[in-house]
């Protein structure tokens, strides 16, 4: 680096390099301070009391890690001129404008993947299909519930931080009116959408009137609030034992079961479990496509556009005519509906559910999905998806892990800390999610797609 | 406000009385103590433009909220009418009913008062810009007009479910409102832009794509606050003669301005504003040579005039007599003011007792006495009779010691305290003792009906009559408040104070 800088710069150059010196020195002198009592010093259980087994080697190691990572990132970003971040920041955010079709091609790919998915698993990796068809549809799942939730946070502007009540709600409902009322998965389904869109409008009311902050705590509070209800009605819910026995899915009256009648005898094929998983798969691949769907064809409608409206601007709404109580109403039951169908999608393919399934962690997942994919956009959803569900879930077959980090070693267990990073990474270099740019619902003459300074983000964020 | 109503021109003649699109009447806006807007009243004439001005803080972007719903008034009635005429009994039946509105094929009445914000605009369609630009910038200019034609394309759509079935009647209405939106970005020279964002325009192109989005929504008035700040000469044109198309397609226009240019070319009618009080009420050339517009607003400043006279300081022996009938002047002045603390109506003859010169200074003490009954004092106005309320009693000559420098009282200019003194008013003493009569007749001399209770002169001119400083009499002290006198410290209260 010096080396290409004139005299002048020489001096300063110098300088940077003796302040990141320092800067670094203080960052090991505190990691040799607070991890001294956790990193060298260990205690066991000895016969007689504990007994403190010395482990200098790794304070050591850790303190200098720490110097020579902070020094590398004084070096090359926090002082450099021009930040190691930025040059990749700008890669990334120019790849999309260097190939014009890239968005539309990786669209089409994408669904064509999704179309043929289970026989591409069952003809290349006949041994592990159901594995890979069990993620593809626990993928598929949250690629529905992103969308969904969507339309909330994406479209309307209003963050939802208790998305997963809706979630619970179609769970619940598909498994209580299947104990109650004997009713199959395909009656269950549009009911399960209507309770849970109904429920979207009780959690709508309260809210209407809060803005930013308060509408994120109180929706996290309803979404705890129907989990807690879950939990504590036992006579009606089942409370932590959750409900079993949950029936499966029917192909117009066919079973998926060995023997007479069953889905393989009707067709003649030989029977395998595997059929179940290939109707599954599709069950929430067409649920999932019709959310697209509808909220494509939502977004070009003028429920659509006011929603967009009242995430620029409530105020020039209400100034132009529209009601804008019953537009936020109608985004969040449009929202909840969606996350109706794909709980009692879940309840269904689950065959058994309980309060624990819906925690606050849900939300936060499917908002994180929305949030990394970027506001508003679909692809970026189903990309945040995959990295993120089908990611965490190939970490378990990362065999060479184990073999540096000792056999012990589950890289599930560092997950979280793997996503952790991961939200740290976006935010640093596509700071409005990866698909940052929106497409005008209605064009004149050409479509020009409007970057992502100029959209507004809504309320809560 | 009778008083306005006075020097107002026969009011069934004009156009606006006659055929009012908006009327309203009454219309008082109160923000805790504060009183924004203060019983005011007036009509825009169906196919007229309408100007609302007045300083700053005259109450006009209030106005503007109330009529159209963002704030619900404190008391008073709106009303919007579709068909022609007064149509008196429609109106006082919905009133009578509590209803909101009485919708009829040519005789829609609407009371915006009892409608939310969203309904007037729908429903009585009255449409509006803003102060600040408030586009959707992150929408592109059409999407911004197919947004404002939100309810019509509601109804085509089925209320979303045609639409998402793709039913053909929807896709025609939504062609037929890019249509509309095409009609108006030509009006308004942004079909180039139709394409890009709202945000991405310059600052002219916004105002002009809110002027065409309010216009998407088919309003029958148009609300503009402030359409032409900001705009360069050039576009400042362009705007006339636009607000002059809308208004020949038979949209009314209510605009606040603040740039006179556009106000007193394009405006058929012009109400002026002040402190929440209509000042002035009528067309372009009446408004302009009103006193009381010239006096509040168009740029005659009372501290601003500068052809003021020196005051001669006349030093009068203060004899024996004058000084005997002091001290009874002063015990009587605060029961006529009537003070209910016991504390400092106590005080006050302590006060009093401190700064004896000055009592003395106003001498004719008897003559007030006699205020509403016999309102001469020595000195007679052309035209006394003319103003409500009684005219104080002042004296030719200041009292000893010189006059009070009146502007030390917040509202008080040098050109008002010229007429003032014109009146025989030199002291603070004499403004301390005015009762309502005598604050009615100056209010209406001076051409300023309510500002002299609105700004305490009375409280002000005790405070600084026993010595007391003011906030503002410091401010003028200290030389940051333009003032008659250079050295204004020669006042009677300062020798109170030290």
């Amino acid at each position: 680096m010096a080396a290409t800088q004139a005299n002048g710069g020489a001096a300063a150059n110098n300088n940077m390099f003796v302040d990141s010196l320092k800067d670094s020195a203080t960052a090991a002198f505190l990691v040799a301070v607070l991890g001294f009592f956790f990193l060298p010093l260990k205690t066991d259980i000895a016969s007689g009391g504990l007994a403190i087994t010395y482990r200098w080697p790794i304070w050591i190691a850790a303190i200098l890690i720490v110097f020579g990572g902070r020094l590398l990132l004084n070096l090359f970003v926090f002082k450099a001129q021009t930040p190691a971040t930025r040059i990749i920041g700008d890669k990334l955010a120019g790849s999309s404008a260097k190939v014009p079709g890239l968005g539309r091609f990786l669209t089409f790919a994408l669904l064509g993947f999704a179309l043929v998915l289970p026989f591409f698993f069952t003809t290349f990796f006949p041994g592990q299909q159901r594995q890979y068809i069990d993620l593809a549809i626990l993928i598929m799942t949250y690629i529905m519930l992103g969308w969904g939730l969507n339309i909330v946070v994406g479209l309307a502007g209003l963050l939802d931080l208790g998305y997963v009540a809706f979630y619970a709600v179609g769970a619940y409902s598909f498994a209580l009116l299947a104990e109650y009322f004997d009713l199959g998965f395909w009656m269950a389904l549009p009911l399960a959408g209507i309770l849970a869109a109904f429920w979207g409008i009780i959690l709508g009311f309260p809210v209407l009137r809060l803005r930013g902050d308060y509408l994120a705590i109180v929706t996290l509070a309803f979404g705890e609030i129907i989990r807690v209800v879950l939990l504590n009605w036992y006579e009606f819910t089942n409370g932590p034992d959750g409900i079993s026995g949950i029936p499966k899915p029917t192909l117009f009256g066919l079973e998926f079961k060995r023997g007479e009648g069953g889905f393989a005898d009707f067709f003649g094929l030989e029977y395998s479990t595997i059929h179940r998983f290939i109707f599954l798969y599709y069950i929430i691949l067409i649920l999932a496509l019709i959310t697209n769907f509808v909220t494509m064809r939502l977004r070009k409608l003028p429920v659509g556009r006011a929603w967009e409206a009242l995430r620029e601007d409530e105020i020039a709404c209400r100034s132009l005519g529209i009601n804008t109580t019953n537009t936020k109403l109608t985004a969040f039951a449009i929202g909840a509906m969606f996350g109706g169908f794909a709980g009692s999608f879940f309840a269904t393919r689950q065959g058994f559910i309980s309060p624990e399934s819906f925690t606050f962690l849900e939300s936060a997942i499917i908002l994180a999905i929305v949030v990394l994919g970027g506001l508003g956009s679909q692809i970026g959803v189903v990309i945040a998806s995959v990295v993120m569900i089908g990611g965490i879930e190939m970490l378990r077959n990362i065999g060479f892990l184990s073999q540096i980090f000792g056999p012990g070693f589950d890289p599930v267990q560092y997950r979280m800390l793997i996503f952790g990073l991961a939200m740290v990474g976006i935010m640093v270099w596509k700071p409005r999610g990866l698909i940052t740019t929106r497409v005008p619902s209605a064009v004149l003459k050409e479509r020009k797609k409007i970057g992502a300074d100029m959209v507004a983000q809504g309320e809560g964020h | 406000m009778n008083v306005a109503l006075k020097n107002q021109p026969a009011a069934s003649e004009e156009r606006w009385e006659a055929d009012p699109i908006l009327t309203v009447e009454h219309l008082t806006m109160r923000f805790g103590g504060l009183v924004a807007i203060d019983d005011l009243s007036f009509n825009v004439g169906r196919g007229d433009i309408t100007a609302l001005i007045g300083p700053n803080g005259a109450g006009k972007t209030t106005v503007f909220n109330c009529v159209t719903g963002f704030y619900k008034p404190t008391e008073g009635r709106i009303v919007m009418r579709h068909g022609p005429g007064r149509q008196q009994e429609a109106v006082d039946a919905v009133t009578a009913t509590g209803k909101r509105w009485d919708i009829g094929d040519d005789r829609s009445v609407f009371l915006l008062e009892r409608m939310p914000d969203f309904e007037i605009a729908k429903k009585a369609r009255v449409a509006r810009t803003f102060q600040n630009i408030r586009l959707f910038g992150g929408m592109t200019v059409l999407e911004n007009l197919l947004v404002a034609q939100h309810n019509p394309l509601m109804i085509a759509s089925g209320m979303t479910v045609g639409g998402v079935l793709g039913l053909p009647s929807y896709r025609k209405a939504e062609q037929g409102a890019i249509d509309k939106a095409v009609y108006w970005l030509e009006h308004t020279h942004l079909i180039d832009r139709a394409d890009d964002a709202a945000g991405d325009l310059p600052y002219g192109a916004q105002r002009r794509l809110e002027i065409a989005r309010a216009m998407c929504t088919g309003p029958h008035l148009l609300c503009l606050d402030e359409p032409a700040a900001g705009l360069n000469p050039r576009e400042s044109t362009e705007l006339n003669e636009l607000l002059q198309f809308i208004r020949k397609t038979g949209t009314s226009v209510l605009l606040i301005e603040h740039d006179m240019g556009v106000v007193m070319e394009i405006s058929d009618h012009i109400v002026v504003l002040d402190y929440g009080v209509k000042i002035s009420d009528g067309a372009a050339d009446f408004v302009k040579s009103d006193p009381r517009v010239i006096a509040a607003y168009l740029g005659v400043d009372d501290e601003e005039e500068i052809d003021v006279p020196e005051i001669k300081a006349d030093v009068e022996e203060v004899t024996e007599e004058k000084s005997k009938r002091k001290p009874a002047k002063a015990k009587a002045k605060p029961k006529a003011a009537a003070k209910p603390a016991a504390k400092s109506a106590a005080a006050k003859p302590a006060a009093a007792k401190s700064a004896p010169a000055r009592k003395a200074s106003a001498k004719k003490a008897p003559a007030k006495k006699a205020a509403p009954a016999k309102p001469a004092g020595e000195i007679k106005v052309k035209d006394a009779d003319k103003h409500p309320g009684a005219q104080p009693a002042g004296t030719k000559k200041p009292g000893e010691g010189g006059a009070d420098n009146l502007t030390r009282i917040s509202g008080i200019g040098p050109a008002n305290e010229k007429k003032l003194n014109a009146l025989g008013i030199w002291h603070f003493s004499q403004i301390a003792a005015w009762k309502k009569a005598e604050i009615e007749w100056v209010g209406s001399y001076l051409s300023f009906s309510g500002r002299i209770e609105r700004e305490e002169w009375i409280k002000q001119a005790k405070a600084l009559a026993s010595g007391k400083q003011t906030e503002f009499s410091r401010r003028v002290d200290g030389g940051k408040v333009p003032s008659s006198r250079s050295s204004s410290r020669r006042t009677s209260g300062k020798g109170g104070k030290a």
